[in-house]
This record gives structure tokens, C-alpha cells and sequence, in this order.
């Protein structure tokens, strides 16, 4: 008996199948990261939804659960297209897509990465929404497995003036027992202790980047060999500047 | 069915982009009934072009001369460069007969998930053109897609610095299109492009 789902989700990376057809990487609502192809998917007029970024409505159908499959989709939020013109916007967009396609694992359900995603792409353009991206990317340490401990100071305990994460622990560590350590730790920027900060700095949110960039890097890309994404990289220096 | 010289020659013609095997196996049994009058003309044509056909040193295009009879032609604007993806779109801007200027073909389009960086594309030559003083703007008409756009900003950011003015395709309603059918990216799209009227 055929297995079937329907589920929203985002289109994580688009290939080409044969002269007609697509194989589409999705991160999906309720089944995750999720493969399959999609019948006719190069024709004229449907190729606009089959881009990196955008919500479509799938419907996912196999002969055996083991299965490739095919997707069938309807058009949720093409937000892409809301991107392609601004080159931040985009490195994000494209970012996000390419880490997500590269770390979850398929077939498993990460409901937060995907909500996490979700909210980023609805509020790409408003202000602050750079530190939405670092959000989304201590989400998905989290998801994975390799959350960050920023509620108290490894050292002391103490929950105030948490500045400096350690490298080693994932930990967040107060001013006072960091400051001889300080070359060697990484910062903690404000908001990603939950407090709310308007407008950001962005020494901020690259701190954030850094930090998030660095955990990724050691426990998610460096098991396998990998270094961060090139877009994300690129991420880093276009908010830089 | 057919002996193996024949199966080898439709196998070869299934490969070509819209033949399947059916419809290779028809063209080859079309071939074969026109020996005289398609296939042997083919062949020769086939051979002159294996023997001609050139990629232009200079902007990347095919043709039977190096530099090409795009980059020769005297009467085409010098100061304008087109950026395409591939030969085939440069083919398409030709047809329309609204460019004049000269062209650049990238050869592919920057994707970091399959692997292609700026190494494996036509970008080094694309910034030595624009070094030249002639040049005065470069188009990039470049996919509308994720993959496409982020090549141009890449591209923008590699000719940052020049002389030369960028500008890009713009996107929006196509001649004819009605809004009711457009999809909502297209749409948002030509909102963001509008313009005076």
C-alpha cells in the first residue's frame, strides 16, 4: 500500500532529474527533511515555486516508506522572490537553505529548526532580522543536539553580566571570571540571552555570527570533513561590511 | 531487432537533449530511408562543425572563428557588455534584436550545493573586460532565480571599484502575462520594479 503525507515545508535545494524533472530537498512541518522528485518540475510555469526558500504545500507519495517518491506542490509564500533583489537578504536565504539541507538529518522531525526558519524568512527586510538568522542557527545547535548553556556562569554560577562563552563548554561565563580568559573566549552579545536590544549593534550580530559559526564548524561541519558553507561565509563578511 | 550498428546510433541519438529512445529510434529510421538526402549532409555537417566550431577566447560564445563574429563586428556598441549564463541565452537576446552591445558567457551560475564556485566559471575574464576603457556598462541577464541572482551580486561586488555602471534585467509582468494568472513572487517582483509611466 502506498504511503502518503501532506505537509508544508520550505524547498531546501533544487537539481535537475533527467530533461523534465526535479529532485526537490525540503524541510517539512511535521516529517522534516524530506526528498523526492517532482514530475515535469523544469516546465515553464511552475519552475518559479520550485526555488530554494520558498513554502510550498507538498503532498508526498511512495510505493514503500523506503522510497525516493514524488512530490506534488501548491504554491504557501514565495519568499524568494521577496529576496532575490537585496544581497543580504539572499546570502541569507541561501544560507539557511544550504545548512539546513547539509546538517538535518532526513526523515526526522525538527518542528523548531523549521518554525525558527520560517519566522526568519516572514520577517527577512524588518529590522534587526540579522539576528533572527543567529537565532535560527543556535536553534539548530540546539536541535542537533549541541545546544549552548547561557542561562549561568560555568565558572561562578552567577546569571548576571554573562559576556563570554566558553569555547570548551558551550557555557556562558560571567565578566569577572572571564577577563583573564578573554582572548580565548568568545563573545556573548545581549540578545542571545534574551534580552531585547533596539536598534542592534552589529558587532552584535557578528559576535553571534562567530559564536554560532564557531559550534557549528566544531560539532556539526568538522565530524564530517566539512567547513561552514560558503554562503555563509559570505553571510559573515556582507554583514561586516 | 535492428543490428547493433543501428542500435549503437540510436543510443547515441537518445542522449541528445529532448530524444528519448522512441523518438531517436524514429529519427534514425528517417535517417536511414533519406541516406542520400539527410543523413550523408548531416554527417558532412557534422564533421565541418567538429572540425570548425570554436569557443571565442573572448566572451565565451560558439562559433567558427576565435574571436567570434559578435566580438569582430565593427558595427556592435563596445561600451555595453551582456552577461549570460550560457550560449544558449545569448542565442535568445540575439533573436530578440534588442541588444547590440557586446556579450560575456559566465558558462554557469555560482551554487555552492553543487559545487560550483567562481573558480569554475568565466569570471576572471568578465573583470579584465571590464578594465578596459571602452566598457562604460555591464548587463547582467542572469536567471531570475536564487542561484541566479546571488551570481549577480557576486559578480556587482567582483566589479566594485570599476569605472563601469551595472544594471540587471528587470523582472516582472511578461508581454501578455494577465496578473490573475501570475504567480505571487512574479507579482511582488514587478511591484518592487514599478516604475514612472
Amino acid at each position: 500500500m502506498a504511503v502518503e503525507w501532506t505537509d508544508l515545508g520550505l524547498v531546501l535545494s533544487v537539481r535537475k532529474h533527467g530533461e523534465y524533472d526535479l529532485i526537490l530537498h525540503v524541510l517539512t512541518q511535521q516529517h522534516g527533511h524530506y526528498a523526492g522528485v517532482v514530475k515535469g518540475g523544469i516546465g515553464r510555469r511552475t519552475r518559479g515555486l520550485y526555488q530554494p526558500g520558498n513554502r510550498l504545500q507538498f503532498r508526498w507519495r511512495a510505493r514503500l516508506e523506503d522510497h525516493l517518491g514524488t512530490f506534488v506542490c501548491e504554491p504557501d509564500r514565495m519568499f524568494a522572490a521577496a529576496a532575490l533583489h537585496d544581497r543580504l537578504m539572499l546570502t541569507a536565504l541561501s544560507t539557511l537553505c544550504a545548512s539546513a539541507e547539509a546538517v538535518l538529518p532526513e526523515r526526522e522531525a525538527h518542528p523548531l529548526a523549521y518554525h525558527q526558519a520560517c519566522h526568519l524568512l516572514e520577517n527577512l527586510g524588518d529590522p534587526n532580522w540579522v539576528s533572527d538568522y543567529v537565532l535560527w542557527e543556535m536553534h539548530l545547535l540546539n536541535e542537533l543536539g549541541f545546544g549552548l548553556d547561557l542561562t549561568s556562569c560555568a565558572s561562578t554560577g552567577v546569571t548576571e553580566e554573562l559576556i563570554y562563552v566558553s569555547p570548551k563548554s558551550g557555557r556562558a561565563v560571567c565578566r569577572k571570571a572571564g577577563e583573564p580568559y578573554r582572548t580565548k573566549l568568545l563573545s556573548l552579545p545581549a540578545f542571545l540571552k534574551g534580552e531585547y536590544i533596539k536598534p542592534l549593534n552589529k558587532d552584535d550580530v557578528i559576535f553571534g555570527l562567530d559564536l554560532t559559526g564557531f559550534f557549528l564548524e566544531r560539532y556539526v561541519y568538522g565530524p564530517h570533513g566539512k567547513s561552514l558553507p560558503s554562503a555563509r561565509q559570505r553571510l559573515r563578511a556582507l554583514v561586516a561590511g | 531487432m535492428a543490428g547493433p550498428d543501428i542500435e549503437a546510433l540510436i543510443r547515441q541519438l537518445a542522449k541528445l537533449p529532448g530524444l528519448g529512445p522512441r523518438s531517436a529510434r524514429r529519427a534514425v529510421l528517417d535517417l536511414i530511408k533519406k541516406k542520400e538526402s539527410l543523413m550523408v549532409p548531416l554527417i558532412q555537417s557534422m564533421e565541418r562543425a567538429v572540425e570548425s566550431v570554436k569557443i571565442c577566447s573572448t566572451c565565451g560564445n560558439f562559433d567558427g572563428q576565435d574571436p567570434c563574429a559578435l566580438c569582430l563586428d565593427p558595427k556592435r556598441d563596445r561600451s555595453v557588455i551582456c552577461v549570460v549564463e550560457d550560449v544558449a541565452d545569448l542565442w535568445a537576446l540575439e533573436r530578440s534584436v534588442s541588444f547590440r552591445g557586446l556579450y560575456h558567457v559566465t558558462g554557469g551560475l555560482l551554487s555552492p550545493l553543487d559545487g560550483v564556485g567562481p573558480d569554475d566559471l568565466n569570471i576572471s575574464g568578465l573583470v579584465a573586460r571590464a578594465g578596459a576603457d571602452e566598457v562604460k556598462e555591464i548587463v547582467f541577464a542572469l536567471s531570475a532565480t536564487v542561484d541566479g541572482q546571488s551570481t549577480v551580486h557576486y559578480l556587482a561586488d567582483r566589479l566594485d571599484g570599476t569605472h563601469v555602471a551595472l544594471s540587471g534585467l528587470a523582472h516582472g509582468v511578461p508581454v501578455g502575462g494577465e496578473l490573475d494568472y501570475l504567480d505571487d513572487g512574479t507579482l511582488s517582483a514587478a511591484m518592487k520594479a514599478r516604475r514612472p509611466v
